[in-house]
Order: C-alpha cells, then structure tokens, then sequence
C-alpha cells in the first residue's frame, strides 16, 4: 500500500487523493458492470460483441492492478498475452458476425434462437 | 469297448442296489432279483458292426439327394438314389435278422451325450443300436416297405420334377434314418431323437404341398397334436433317469425284472408309485404318435400329404411306434396295475370311434385313414391283453396290407387327377390298364374286413381271443367292441371296394385340389377345363409292380402265422425273444385272485402253448369254449356279415355284387336310404363326431381368447409400466427444458447469475469465517 501511494505521489496533482487499488478495482468492476449490462440488455450483435470487449479489459485493468500491487509482472505478462489472443479473437467475432448478418440481413441476436429445448 | 464295460460294472451295482431295496419293500426275494439282473448284463453282447448301415445308409440317402438338388439335377435321380439307399438299408437288415441272436447285443457306435450330473454320477447317451428280434421286425418292414414306396413314389411324385421331386424324397431318407433311430436305438434318449425326428419328417411331408393352405394346416396340426404326446415321452424319460440313473436299455431291463418279479408275486401294489408312473406317462407319447383317443385327430387330416407318405409314414410305420414303444418296454407297463387297462380301453374306444366314422365318409383316403387310426386301436389293445405277439403281427400284417390300399387309392388318385370321392368313381377295376390295381385293392381289403384266411385276419383274431382270455377290468366288453368293429371295418372296406373298383364303369377327374395341383399339363390337356376329354392315367409299371409285390406279400403274410407255431407264429418267436416279451408272464395281478393254473387246450391252433406262464390266472371263455379256438369261427362271422352288409347296400347288381347288390349309378346306392332313416347319425359320423369342433371349443377357442387376455396384459400391464419409466424421465426435462430458450442473452444472464451466486457465496463465506487468517 505505502508503495502504490509513493508511486502515484510522484506525477498526480497534490490536492487529488492519491488512487488505491480499491480505485482501480471499482474502475474495473464498474467497467465490468456496464459490459455485462450492455451484454444483457442490447440485441446488436456489434454492441453485445463490445460489451465483452469492455468485460474483457475490466479484468485487464484487475489484474494490472493486482500486478502492481504486488510488485511482480506476472498479472501484466498475463495481459499482454490476453490482449493478443483478444486481438485474434476479435478479427474472428467479428467475421462470425459479418457472415451472421449476411445470413439474416439483421445483427439482431434474437434472430439466431433455434437452438431452444 | 471299455464303455461296456463300465456300464455293465455300474449295471451290477445298480441292480444290487435296486435289490436292496426291494428288500426292504418286499422282504425276499432280493438275492434271486439280484442274480437274475447280472445274468442279463451279461447277456448283452456286442452287436456286429455292420447294423450300423441301417441308419447310416438313408443318411446317405439325404447327403446324395440334397447334392442332386444342389446340382440341379431335375431327373428321376433322386429316386433311384432313395431305392438304392433304402435297398441297402433292407439288405443289411435281412443280414442283420439271419444272424441275430437269442439275445439282445448292442453295437456302439460313439458316444452321443456324457454329462456329469454333479453329484458324481454321469449321464451318458450313446449313439448305440440295440438290436434284438423286435429290432429286426420292426426294421424288416420299414426298410422293406420304404423301399417299395421309395420305387412307387418315383412315378407318383414325377409330377413334381420340376419342384419338389429332392425334396420329397430327402425328407423320405430322413424318415427312414429317424425310424431307424427310433426302432434300434439302445438308450431313451437316441429313441427320443427318431421319435421327433419321424414327427418332423412327418410334418414336412403332409405340408409337401405348401402352397395349399389346407396342407399347411394339417401338417401344423400333426406337429402340435404329436407335441402334446411328445411331452408325456419326454417326462416319461425323465422320471426313468431319476428313477433309475440310466437311459439305457440294456442297464434298464434288468432294474425294472425285480418289480416284474414283484408283480408275479402278487405284490403289485408294493412297487413304488413312480415306477407305475413311467409306462402312463410313455403311454401318453404313444397315443400321440400312434393317433390314439384323444389325439388322433391329427392322423386323418395328414391325408393332406402325398399318398406315398401316407402309405409308408402315416399307416405302415411312424404310427405304429407307439405300439413299438410299449412293447420295448413293456417291462415298464406290465409292473403298473393301471397303464395296461388304460391302453386297453383307449384302444378299443379309438378302434370303435374312428371305425364309426370311416363308414360315413366319402373321401377313400380318408377311409382308408380312419380305418388306420382304427386298426391302431386293436394293436394297442393286443399289447393290453398281454398279446404282444398278437399286436406286433397285426403291426405287420396292417403294415403291408395297408400300405398297399394306401397306394391302390393313390394310383386311383394319381389317375382320375385327385378324383377321391367314392360316389364319382365306379368299376375302376375293370378299365384298361387297371386290373393291377383293382387286384391289389381286393386282396387288402380282404385283409382289412378279417376275411377267412388272410393275414389280417390271423392277426386280428390273436388280439380277439386275447381279449376274453386275459383277465382285466371289462377286457370282455372290450372284446365284444372290437368284434363289433371288426364287422365294421369289413364294411366300410368293402363299401369302397363295391362303390370304387367294381360296378358301371364312370369317372369324373378329380378338381385336382387334391394331390395334382399340377395334373392339367401332366395328362397332355393343358386347357384349364381339362374335365372336358379327360382320359385316366392308368399306373406305369413302378406302381403296377411295387402293388404286385405288395400283393403277393400281403397274402404271404397269413404263411408267417404257421411258422414257429410253439410261438404263436414267426412274429410270436420274434416277439418271445425280444424285450417285449420280457414279462409277458407277469399277468398276475390283472387277476390276482385266481392264482390257479389255466389248463390250456392247444389243439391244434398253435396258439396257447405256453399260456401257463402267460397268463398265470383262469382262461377266460367265450360261449363256453376256448377263445381262441372259437374266435376263428366269431371273427370270421363279423367278417363276413360286414362284407356282406356292404354288398348288399353298395355292391353292383350281379355277380360282382354277389347277387344281393343293387348299384346302377356311381353317385346312389341303397345305403343313402338307410342313411336317411337313421338321420342324425349319419351326419354326425361324417363330421367326425365333432371331434375338431369339440376341441376347437374346449382347448383352442379357450387358448385364443386367453392368448388376447395376456395381449392386452402385455400390452397394458407391461408396456404400461415401460412407459411409465420411460415418461418419467420426458416429463422432468419438459419442466426444466424452457430455460434452453435459444436466446443469446439468457444464457448469459444465467452465467451472470451464476457468477453472481459464486460472489455473494464467497462474500458470505469471507464474512462469517471473518475474512480468513
């Protein structure tokens, strides 16, 4: 904890308190929280597609957090990793998408309910 | 063999113990019971080698006769193949008769069946032939006779080159191969494999013509009437081996000679029940195969199959393995005070029925049927009035004279295109080319009705006289039945001989639903109305010479009675030798009360010789006088009135009708009069007395209505609660099945509630543990 705040002392303005990892961590549940909102409440396939991405870098930030934290590189190692293979992930979603919309003309999710028991 | 020896070794101890026991029960006589057992175990001596051609020749015969169908041969092949196995076969069985012995000997052939029971006995069955003079009668005229109709078959089935010709006469090798089994097999068990093996080759050939459905029906009914009695066998064979620990004749006879002692000894009802219980329960098997009340039904609707079949399985041979069965182990039957007076009874009930019936029917195959059913009858009741001589010589002489009417009607048949009607047939004998016939058809019948002096009638006359000379419950009334019936019989044998083969000469060809399904081309008339310019097919000389031969033999038969005469003929030496006669001696308890001895009059007759023994108790007379003296003079009076009451009410005018006969036309005779008058009778005689229609309501409407009580159980009870298990399952998925909605957003809302429960469950845990240490 001393650490984080003599670290953040040095570049953030004086009046500001400084950010703890309790700020970080809402950051990313709030983050989190507004991805899986997103998720649930829109039907845009895009949209729905950015609400993970947005679910995504809330763990990111997380486990930067906690990287930082802890003083070790493990949790932002981690995150590089994830970004790339969220990278090639993305470029994939995104085509299933296109090739979903040229099947219905639509990005509307509801329109791919088939699979029901 | 080393096999023999065992078996004579375990022989010895179980013929001690079974002494031991009757020891026990008896209190004497188990020393000599003893002595005698061994004495017969050592009598059994290895048979010679070459008995075993008997069975395997026909074997043979099916191996060639299959190949030829495989082949493709379509040729008279099959048949010569069949006479040349089955020739064989009667050459090996004469040699086999010249050269046996007194005594039984067993030829083993190998070992079939060897079991261990677990309680360290073992239960073996051999593929072994025992051969005594039972044997080789029996074989004489299977073998003989198959050869015979094998040869008329090959004309009468060449209808049928072009189908079934292999077939037929595959299945007609196979019988032989399972009659022999049946007739020399030294061992229960290989007995039971011919028995079933004649009753499968029965069923192939009444259902020969398998596309008429009536074929298929009967041959169905033969196999399922002859189950029933198959079953009795079966147990009958079961409680031997639990009775006696063995299967095997030889090992048998001389277990069950100290209960025969017993029975000699007054003390029949000593023996133990279950002992008395395996000849009821043989004599049930034999009822079945041998068309006995109550299931002979089965017999004359086997005149669905070809006429050869008819003459060899259904008259001549398979259905006198019942009689063959009671008197190999008669042994077995005389120590039961009940199992010979059942016989006796049945016999005479089933002679008197069937022979009722067989006057009123029209169809001459179906006659010639009841009166086989009929003439059964008296064989059992022959082997009931301790005359197994007697049974066994009718056995032979029905065995000839009535294959030989078999196959006269089946060359009228094979002729007049199925024609079997007696009242559209007249003076057969008499047209070109049918004098044969006509001859052959004559002289059985004379045999049948128990004319004077022919073969049937010294047979039919030895188990007559029998009937008043042995003591037993009602065997007098009984013989008084089967005078009756044997007037009977002369009279509707005769009414088909004055209706069919003599009078006005008048043919109308058969339908062909008969026998000829296939005629119409046969006869060069290919038109479907072949009625129109028919021409009969007088028999070729296949069936001319096999009906001569037949002829002179059955006439030769009568000879056999003055053969041997201490015996009562060559039957009865043959029979005094073999295990049928065993103990023919042990009449004692039939009457008990009269132990005095018999003072016998064996003037002149060649019977009675050694009645002493026989019978043991008071000969029993017939007006006054010796049976068997008298019964040559009562039977032959039956006989003839038969004869004559069936001249005078179908014969022809003139001499052929005797001069009492009255026939112009085919159709009509005096006897439709009297038929009107004595209306009802007649009709229920010619429906059989409602013998089907009776069982079809006691056992088989019962067994159908039953069969749908159990469907709708299986189909309620059963299906319904495999349903029911299987509904289960279906209906829990039917609740939770609605959350699979398809939805994108639900699933994901159900992984975040998931999560959600993961979180305050973590939470929850964190602050009641206080936040971990």
């Amino acid at each position: 904890m001393d650490m984080l705040t003599t670290l953040a002392q040095a570049d953030l303005p004086a009046a500001m308190a400084p950010a703890t990892l309790a700020h970080y961590l809402f950051l990313s549940a709030a983050m989190f929280a507004i991805g899986l909102i997103g998720f649930l409440t829109r039907r845009n396939l895009i949209v729905m597609f950015l609400c993970t991405e947005l679910m995504f870098q809330a763990a990111g930030i997380a486990l930067i957090a906690f990287s930082r934290f802890h003083m070790e590189q493990t949790g932002q190692t981690f995150v590089i990793f994830v970004l790339t293979v969220a990278a090639a992930e993305a470029a994939l979603a995104l085509a299933l998408v296109v090739l979903l919309f040229r099947r219905r003309d639509s990005l509307d999710a509801e329109q791919w309910s088939e699979m029901k028991g | 063999m080393l096999n023999l020896a065992e078996s004579i070794t375990s022989l010895l101890t179980t013929a001690t113990d079974a002494a031991g026991g009757l020891q026990q029960a008896a209190g004497h006589g188990a020393a000599e019971a003893a002595a005698h057992g061994a004495t017969h175990a050592t009598d059994v001596v290895m048979g010679p080698w070459y008995v075993l051609l008997i069975p395997l020749l026909p074997m043979l015969g099916v191996v060639l006769v299959t190949l030829t169908a495989l082949l493709g041969i379509r040729t008279k092949l099959p048949a010569w193949l069949t006479v040349a196995c089955l020739g064989g076969a009667f050459a090996t069985t004469v040699v086999m008769y010249w050269n046996v012995s007194a005594g039984p000997a067993v030829t083993y052939g190998f070992r079939w069946i060897d079991l261990a029971t677990g309680n360290g006995h073992r239960f073996t069955a051999d593929f072994g032939l025992y051969v005594d003079s039972l044997t080789c009668l029996w074989m004489l005229f299977v073998t003989g006779l198959g050869t015979l109709i094998a040869l008329y078959a090959s004309e009468y089935m060449a209808d049928d080159l072009k189908a079934g010709y292999a077939r037929f006469f595959m299945a007609f090798n196979l019988f032989v191969f399972s009659m022999a089994c049946l007739v020399m097999a030294d061992n229960l068990v290989l007995m039971f494999l011919g028995w079933e093996g004649v009753g499968l080759c029965s069923y192939l050939l009444i259902g020969y013509y398998f596309k008429k459905p009536s074929a298929v029906a009967a041959s169905k009914k033969a196999f399922v009437v002859n189950r029933i009695g198959d079953l009795g066998l079966l147990m009958g064979i079961f409680l031997t081996y639990v009775e006696f620990g063995t299967v095997q004749y030889a090992e048998l006879f001389p277990m069950v000679e100290p209960y025969v002692e017993l029975v000699k000894s007054g003390m029949a009802w000593d023996v133990p029940m279950r002992v008395g219980l395996i000849p009821v329960l043989f004599m049930v098997g034999a009822f079945g195969k041998s068309a006995q009340l109550p299931l002979f039904v089965w017999l004359p609707d086997a005149m669905e199959g070809p006429t050869p079949v008819s003459a060899l399985i259904h008259a001549a041979t398979m259905v006198t393995a019942g009689v063959y069965l009671i008197a190999r182990t008669y042994a077995f039957f005389v120590v039961s005070p009940i199992a010979l007076p059942i016989v006796a009874w049945v016999g005479a009930a089933t002679a008197l029925v069937s022979a009722t019936i067989g006057m009123a029917q029209f169809d001459i195959k179906r006659i010639m049927a009841y009166s086989t059913v009929s003439q059964l009858g008296y064989m059992f009741c022959g082997l009931a009035f301790l005359s197994t001589a007697g049974a066994a010589f009718h056995v032979l002489t029905h065995a000839f004279f009535k294959a030989m009417l078999f196959l006269a009607c089946g060359a009228v048949m094979h002729g007049f295109a199925g024609q079997l009607d007696l009242r559209k047939l007249s003076g057969v004998a008499f047209m070109k080319g049918w004098g044969i016939v006509g001859i052959a058809m004559f002289v059985g019948c004379l045999n049948l009705a128990g004319f004077p002096f022919t073969a049937g009638y010294f047979s039919k006359d030895m188990i007559l006289a029998e009937a008043f000379v042995t003591q037993g419950p009602g065997y007098s009334v009984l013989g008084w039945v089967l005078l009756v019936t044997a007037g009977l019989t002369a009279y509707y044998t005769f009414r088909v001989f004055f209706r069919v083969f003599v009078g006005p000469r008048h043919a109308e060809p058969g339908d062909d639903h008969h026998d000829h399904a296939h005629d119409a081309g046969e006869h060069g008339d290919a038109e479907p109305d072949h009625h129109h310019g028919f021409h009969p097919h007088a028999p070729g000389w296949a069936i001319n010479l096999v009906l001569a031969l037949l002829t002179v033999g059955s006439i030769a038969a009568a000879g056999l009675y003055f053969v041997d005469k201490e015996n009562h003929g060559w039957v009865g030496g043959m029979i005094h030798n073999s295990s049928a006669y065993t103990s023919a001696g042990s009449a004692a308890f039939l009457d008990s009360a009269n132990i005095g001895m018999h003072v016998d009059d064996p003037v002149g007759t060649g019977h009675s010789a050694d009645h002493d023994d026989a019978h043991g108790g008071a000969h029993g007379t017939l007006f006054g006088q010796d049976p068997h003296k008298i019964m040559y003079y009562v039977s032959a009076v039956f006989g003839v009135v038969g004869i004559l009451t069936a001249a005078y009410l179908h014969g022809p005018k003139g001499p052929l009708g005797l001069f009492i006969g009255g026939r112009t036309k085919a159709a009509t005779s005096r006897a439709d009069g009297l038929a009107d008058a004595m209306m009802p009778l007649p009709t229920y005689a010619r429906n059989k007395w409602y013998f089907d229609e009776f069982y079809g309501a006691l056992i088989v409407k019962p067994l159908r209505a039953l069969s749908h009580v159990f469907h709708l159980i299986d189909k309620l009870l059963i299906d319904g609660l495999v349903n029911l298990i299987g509904s289960l399952p279906r209906f829990v998925a039917s609740l939770i099945r609605p959350s699979q909605s398809g939805l994108l957003q639900g699933y994901a809302a159900g992984m975040a509630a998931g999560l959600a429960v993961v979180v305050v469950t973590v939470w929850m845990v964190i602050a009641v543990t206080g936040g971990g240490s």
